[in-house]
């Protein structure tokens, strides 16, 4: 178990390298700095002192790969490669165009992230599953073709309007929660009330109906029958085999997403003002502040990485056929 | 120049795209009409309910999207185009100010009514000498804005509500006898027609609804008569019988639901025909533009986004996944190696960093584009191309395992005994084998990338502000909720039309993955 997981770290770096040139690339080849500062600038202000300047300023005025100018080792490590793109391996992201660190923005916005995402994260799993082994219960019913239909329609808004209908509903009409806003400590709570239930039932209609899929093609498999000839109720049916047994392809898309979960949600935190990586992600967007939308993608695909890893160990744990080798 | 046309045909190149794709769709259609398989699982399609009223509301969406695909430049009145030299018409100014951006084609005012203003709106590249060669619009409006033009010119200055005869806000007002009053003023074209709206509106609504009733219920006698004679020609049996099927549900396609659903389009467009030129049916949005109209607008982007991204990006998929499944070795690999690089960027930063740079190349270039809409046109295929990219590792993987699996059943295995060539088998063997596969991952994606579209509109990575689409109209509209009173209709309307496109996609979808995948 160890040698895999040691040989998937391994097979992780390729793919980190692959990640960092494929940014590299649409940052800086597509457009060269000259562009960027001069769509920043604004065109009609970018003379060539104010280029310049933008470019000296975040360390755009070096040349892309090899440094000429430079002796030594400093050759290859004093250019915009090194420093934008493979420092990022240690973790070093630089300074966005506030002037502020973006690691250090990172580790004060993750926490803010999670207690929205978590929360929801959680919810949603239980709610969704819990809906699925409803309809799968009462399969074949009325309850179950209209809770498919439910999950149909529900799946068929957009998640901008359950949002905005919410906030309207619950924030301005019966003012039951502030609209939006963040506070630090347990005073976050009633901060996050709204947002993590909205994401939950934004998300219910096509996870349920996903979930809904997997039990139904376990149900129909031979051990099941045979539980049922054994006298088992559909209850323990359900509970104790059709559910351990989905496990393995619930995880493959459920654990998968559990390191993202620092990153945030766009939407929901920019819409509920929580100061979290996902608005940060979004200012940088609107801001056009390429760096920091540039270390968002590498932690990104960090994070999914882990996950990927995470997978295949959860499986095991799921399934002790399952073996890592 | 001999008698210029009176419009100069404009191809933008998503309207070019989607006529490929529905060329492609006509030829796959007399396709399957040999395949006696194929027509087999479109039957089944046929025979669901939903998936026939589910796929009515689709074609007639199609329509407004085609009907709005076609792009052409008006001519302009010899005399205007010599003025456009001079300041830019008022109208336009003011209403590039109320947008807070560059206007694009669509908000500017109409070319007949101020055509001067028009061409000064968008980025002055009409000719500033009066010559006598025709001089066409830098404006591109669309066969669907010729059909709607009164819908389009009846702007008022900002928001009404739904069906209102005044403004949404008070205005300083001089009576005539020249005393100053703050009330709300009439506006300029909803109920415009009535004396007194407060006690006549009702009234004449009815009137108009009764009138539009009628009108559809023969429209849909129409489509009822002609639909029954198509189905009875050749069917051996008596027209009344075939009409009772019909009716009562009886045939083997499942044309009542269809025949319903279509009867209740007619209700609403009959309705909507009788009601617009008179009121603002969805009320206008905080410049004045009827809804009714950008929602339809609206339809366009939304049905190039969700085609053409899967059009785009489905030779990769597929020419990569089968090339993966079946050539494996180091193929496999590296296909592997790449969408497992693109899996790992979360996709909304990856389309976030690929549409800013696609922007800054845009910004950059002024030179390529003519007018306006060519450039928005740019960045909503652009988007179509960052979607596809993004979104081509989903069907590559499911083609590379199927390819896999067929790669080893005993045809295969026998065509390479006997020495066919490998494109050959590829062609032959295995492509017509994973097609389901592709239709599915169409029809299946359709919904998504639709609401995708929104969610980018509203975060700014997603299609040019001036486009009319739902996201940009959710993001105009998000604020007005705060107001007092609310302004709930622009939400709505995006709410309601997005929610009846999507809808139908995935109830469609769905009934077409039941019938094309072998293991239901």
């Amino acid at each position: 178990m160890l040698a895999y997981l040691v040989r998937r770290v391994l097979y992780a770096i390729p793919i980190l390298i692959g990640v960092n040139l494929l940014t590299f690339v649409l940052f800086f080849v597509v457009n060269s700095p000259d562009d960027m500062a001069r769509m920043q600038i604004g065109v009609k202000r970018a003379t060539p002192e104010a280029i310049e300047r933008w470019k000296v300023e975040r360390g755009y005025d070096k040349p892309m790969f090899i440094n000429d100018a430079a002796e030594g080792s400093a050759r290859f490590t004093d250019t915009v490669f090194f420093d934008k793109s493979l420092r990022m391996f240690a973790l070093e992201f630089g300074r966005a165009d506030d002037g502020r660190d973006i690691g250090q923005e990172i580790r004060d916005r993750m926490g803010p992230s999670l207690a929205i995402a978590l929360p929801t994260f959680v919810l949603s799993l239980f709610a969704s599953i819990s809906f699925a082994l409803l309809l799968v219960f009462f399969r074949a019913t009325a309850l179950d073709f209209w809770g498919v239909v439910l999950c149909v329609a529900m799946m068929s808004i957009s998640s901008l309007f359950y949002i905005i209908g919410g906030q309207w509903l619950v924030s301005k009409l019966w003012a039951l929660v502030p609209i939006s806003g963040y506070a630090p400590g347990l005073d976050a709570a009633r901060f996050l009330v709204l947002p993590v239930l909205i994401s939950v039932l934004a998300g219910i209609g096509s996870s349920a109906r996903w979930y809904r899929t997997i039990f139904l093609e376990e149900i129909s498999k031979d051990y099941v029958r045979t539980a049922r000839a054994k006298g088992l109720s559909e209850l323990a049916v359900l509970f104790r085999h059709v559910l351990r047994n989905a496990l393995i392809p619930i995880l493959t898309g459920v654990v998968v997403v559990i390191p993202l979960l620092f990153m945030g949600s766009l939407l929901v935190e920019s819409f509920f003002a929580i100061p979290g990586l996902g608005s940060y992600t979004i200012d940088a967007i609107n801001a056009q502040d390429f760096a920091v939308v540039r270390a968002m993608v590498f932690i990104g695909s960090v994070l999914y990485i882990i996950g990927l890893i995470l997978t295949d160990i959860s499986y095991t744990l799921a399934d002790p056929r399952v073996r890592l080798e | 120049m001999s008698a210029p046309m009176s419009f100069q045909p404009v191809l933008l190149w998503t309207d070019a795209l989607l006529f490929v794709l529905i060329v492609l769709g006509l030829l796959a259609g007399l396709h399957v009409r040999n395949q006696p398989p194929l027509r087999e699982a479109w039957r089944k399609v046929g025979k669901r309910p939903t998936g026939m009223a589910a796929a009515t509301l689709l074609l007639a969406f199609l329509l407004v999207g085609v009907l709005d695909s076609l792009h052409y430049r008006p001519l302009l009145p010899a005399v205007a185009a010599a003025a456009v030299g001079g300041g830019a018409g008022p109208e336009a100014a003011g209403r590039a100010a109320d947008e807070g951006g560059a206007p694009g084609s669509e908000a500017t005012p109409p070319a007949s009514a101020s055509a001067a203003g028009a061409a000064a709106g968008s980025a002055g590249t009409a000719p500033t000498e009066g010559s006598s060669a025709a001089v066409y619009s830098t404006e591109v409006l669309s066969a669907l804005d010729a059909l709607l033009a009164s819908l389009r010119a009846q702007t008022e200055k900002t928001y009404s509500a739904p069906f209102a005869w005044t403004l949404y806000q008070r205005e300083a007002m001089e009576l005539p006898d020249g005393r100053q009053v703050r009330d709300y003023p009439r506006l300029a074209h909803g109920a415009a027609h009535l004396e007194a709206p407060g006690e006549a509106r009702a009234a004449d609504v009815a009137a108009r609804l009764l009138q539009a009733a009628g009108q559809a219920l023969l429209w849909w006698w129409g489509a009822f008569v002609l639909l029954t004679t198509l189905v009875w020609r050749g069917s051996g049996l008596g027209w009344g019988e075939v009409a009772g099927a019909m009716l009562s549900g009886r045939t083997v396609l499942a044309w009542r639901a269809a025949l319903i659903t279509l009867g209740v389009l007619m209700l609403i467009v009959a309705a909507c025909l009788q009601l617009a030129p008179y009121y603002h049916v969805l009320g206008t949005d905080k410049v004045g533009q009827d809804v009714l109209y950008l929602a339809l607008k609206s339809v366009r982007t939304a049905l190039v986004i969700g085609t053409l991204t899967t059009l785009v990006m489905m030779p990769f998929a597929v020419a990569l996944g089968i090339a993966a499944g079946y050539l494996g070795g180091w193929v496999d690999d590296a296909v592997q190696y790449m969408y497992t690089v693109l899996n790992a960027i979360p996709g909304v930063l990856l389309i976030a960093a690929a549409v800013l740079m696609m922007q800054v190349v845009i910004d950059t270039n002024p030179q390529w584009f003519d007018t306006a809409a060519e450039r928005s046109d740019a960045r909503l295929l652009a988007l179509c191309f960052i979607l596809g990219i993004t979104s081509w590792t989903g069907l590559a993987r499911l083609l590379r395992g199927e390819t896999l699996k067929l790669r080893e059943l005993e045809y295969v295995q026998a065509a390479r005994a006997f020495g066919v060539k490998t494109p050959a088998i590829l062609r032959r063997h295995i492509l017509p084998n994973l097609m389901h596969i592709v239709m599915i991952a169409l029809v299946m994606d359709f919904s998504g990338l639709v609401l995708a579209e929104a969610v980018l509109s509203y975060v700014g990575i997603g299609v040019d502000p001036t486009t009319i689409s739902f996201g940009t109209m959710i993001n105009m509209a998000r604020a007005e909720l705060a107001r007092e009173p609310m302004v709930w209709w622009s939400l709505a309307a995006a709410f309601v039309f997005m929610f009846v496109l999507v809808l139908a996609a995935n109830l469609f979808a769905d009934v077409v993955r039941d019938a094309f995948d072998p293991r239901r």
